[in-house]
């Protein structure tokens, strides 16, 4: 799950790490008195969709007035703000942040990351911040600090200073940076974090240190006891589809291919989106229908690839374990009955209970082919697309 | 031989009167009658599906019924504590099915193991199979033959589709482990490795990998230095997005590492025969036994 800045901002707040001072607004006049009420020579209007890259795409620009902060908030209320995180087709502006504008003197990069090799969390720290930390990370690696550290013994002041150290932070920037270097790792583990990054975390004219801009990654599986961050969810911001399919308990992601597929098993649904490539065609999607589907569960799944009106054919691979295939052929049945279906449509069942399932859809007098194997029906299904 | 589950297992089930539970304790036992038991707290004392016996506690089930091995089905809020709960009454291998356990849980877990006389295998993960002694897990049995290829991969239905195929070529498998599609998972590919080297039944080893971490990278550094045994590998999602995260919470290709591209780069530099095609997995080991068979 992603949140906005501004809920970021909020939360880095409540954790006693210092943000500038902000206010969100959803049209011209509320983005005028955002900036009546900072007070500041200068405020940054910022575009608020879920994307990185918002700076280039002109999703970010400077207030000098009130009046000009009305002004750039109707430009970018309603505009389709696209970046190199949000896909050629963009993402649509429906609010904007009003943010008092800071003297920057440095721009340094803070994140802290779930760090899988060593099962600690992970302190990455730059004074290269402001800028792409992956190209800092290729380009000059010893500009990078890393250290992990073990939740069950914690974060100690050595840790901090070795971070200190090893950048060569002058002592006034070490007395800044040790709350928020403990702040961040008690929130780390407070709300589940997998990510927690600041970029950039900036030195103020004042020598005052401040997270300018951060981006929060949850662990979804956490969620359950993160009720507070929960709710920060916008669906605005999610695939329609996506939102939809995780209602039903599937694994949806929409892709920008004309085959629909239905699979059972993440590994399995990837390795059938790369075999209908290798034979041709292009995936509509990436849909995992879990070992827990029933019947009305597969009947769902049909909707949502028959909703998207790039799908031109459907490809559904099964290797039933704990899915038993004859639950599929009748959730097949169903939805195709249901539905109508007026586009080629290629199954491959195998594992259990494959006889009862070949049955089902045989005797349903459905018009479909039934593949003998997984290659056969993905060069199949690209057959019949292409076909059409 | 074969690795990690024979017919001298006595396995319990941590959450055997649930739903999923019961019904591959069912299942497994069925395959082979491995199972002693079931663990749920405040049950003990009463029977659990085909009779068998709940115990209170994991050291209770241990003392009682002499487990040295559990399948645990807890849902994934008490997950972790089932597991810490198995390493503290010292059972010798836990796998965990559980699906969807907190990253933070894990962590304190994984700690726990590198001071423990216990192997974790998963969580997310569908089992261990030793075909006709010992079926641990959620794979369908059926499609298992005995044989000679070591499986080990991160996808259940995958292993499934491997199995499937070397079923069917004729080659059979020594044992199968799912080790699980999560950020932080008990045991990996390295020390899944380290067993079929040395276990005499497995005579090819097949990995399944996918897009995310680099644990496949590593394993690829493995095989070149410490694996004489031939070896086939696939990698699901060569045609995946950045960014996108595909179904496990490992699967995404995040600042352009993690891609498939360079997992089968590595892999093929390591001497393996890479299937390129899911379909070919089977046909890539037959490749890579024939071709170190000639040396």
């Amino acid at each position: 799950m992603d949140i906005h800045e501004y809920q970021a901002k909020q939360l880095f707040k409540q954790n006693g790490i210092p943000v500038p001072e902000g206010y969100l607004a959803t049209n011209p006049l509320e983005a005028e008195f955002a900036m009546r009420r900072l007070g500041t020579e200068i405020a940054v209007v910022k575009a608020h969709v879920h994307a990185g890259g918002r700076g280039k795409g002109g999703g970010v620009k400077l207030a000098k007035s009130p009046e000009e902060a009305a002004k750039l908030a109707k430009e970018m209320i309603g505009m389709t703000l696209v970046t190199h995180q949000t896909g050629p087709e963009g993402k649509k502006v429906h609010k904007v942040y009003v943010e008092a504008g800071s003297k920057i003197v440095k721009e340094y990069y803070l994140a802290l990351v779930l760090d899988r090799e060593t099962a600690g969390i992970g302190f990455m720290f730059s004074t290269s911040g402001g800028m792409d930390i992956e190209e800092v990370a290729h380009n000059t690696p010893e500009k990078i600090v890393y250290i992990s550290v073990y939740p069950t013994t914690g974060l100690h002041a050595h840790h901090i200073r070795e971070i200190c150290f090893r950048a060569k932070l002058p002592p006034a920037e070490q007395k800044e940076i040790t709350p928020i270097l403990k702040n961040l790792y008690k929130m780390f583990l407070k709300h589940d974090y997998s990510m927690l990054e600041i970029n950039p975390l900036i030195i103020n004219d004042q020598g005052k240190m401040f997270v300018l801009d951060g981006k929060m990654n949850f662990d979804d599986n956490a969620l359950y006891r993160q009720k507070d961050i929960e709710v920060m969810r916008d669906f605005m911001e999610e695939d329609v589809r996506e939102v939809q399919a995780s209602k039903y308990g599937l694994s949806y992601i929409g892709l920008d291919g004309n085959i629909g597929c239905l699979v059972n098993g993440a590994g399995l649904a990837m390795a059938t989106m790369d075999i209908i490539q290798f034979s041709g065609g292009t995936p509509a999607n990436f849909l995992d229908v879990g070992g827990g589907a029933n019947q009305e569960t597969v009947t769902n799944a049909f909707k949502i690839l028959l909703s998207d009106s790039n799908v031109k054919g459907i490809f559904v691979n099964i290797f039933g374990g704990i899915m038993r295939c004859d639950v599929i052929a009748n959730g097949i049945v169903a939805a195709a009955k249901e539905l109508g279906l007026r586009i080629p449509m290629v199954v491959r069942l195998e594992g259990t209970n494959v006889e009862e399932g070949k049955a089902i859809l045989k005797g349903s007098g459905l018009d479909l082919y039934a593949a003998s194997d997984m290659a056969d029906g993905a060069k199949k299904i690209v057959e019949m697309v292409k076909k059409k | 031989m074969a690795i990690l589950v024979n017919a001298n297992t006595r396995v319990i089930t941590q959450g055997i009167t649930g739903k999923s539970g019961e019904f591959h304790t069912k299942l497994s036992h069925e395959y082979a009658p491995r199972f002693v038991g079931g663990v749920v707290p405040g049950k003990g004392g009463s029977k659990a599906v085909l009779d068998l016996p709940i115990f209170d506690t994991v050291a209770e089930a241990k003392e009682r019924a002499q487990a040295n091995a559990s399948m645990i089905f807890v849902p994934p809020p008490f997950a972790a504590d089932a597991i810490l709960e198995a390493i503290e009454a010292e059972i010798e291998l836990i796998i965990c099915i559980t699906e969807g356990i907190p990253v933070l849980d894990m962590i304190a877990v994984k700690r726990a193991l590198e001071r423990s006389k216990s192997r974790l295998i998963g969580p997310n993960c569908p089992g261990v199979i030793t075909p006709g002694q010992c079926k641990i897990g959620i794979m369908p049995g059926h499609i298992h033959k005995v044989g000679k290829a070591g499986i080990v991969s991160k996808s259940g239905t995958l292993t499934y589709e491997a199995v499937g195929q070397t079923t069917a070529m004729g080659i059979g498998q020594s044992t199968c482990i799912g080790i699980g599609g999560d950020p932080i998972i008990g045991t990996k590919y390295i020390d899944i490795l380290t067993l079929f080297e040395q276990d005499p039944q497995t005579e090819g080893i097949i990995l399944i990998g996918e897009i995310g971490g680099d644990a496949e990278i590593q394993a690829a550094k493995f095989i070149k230095e410490h694996v004489t045994k031939p070896v086939a590998a696939f990698i699901a999602g060569q045609t995946a997005p950045k960014g996108k995260r595909m179904g496990h919470a490992g699967a995404i290709v995040s600042g352009g590492s993690g891609t498939a591209a360079e997992k089968m780069a590595a892999l093929e530099e390591a001497g393996c025969v890479v299937a390129k095609s899911p379909a070919d997995i089977a046909a890539s080991l037959k490749i890579a036994m024939e071709r170190k068979g000639k040396r």
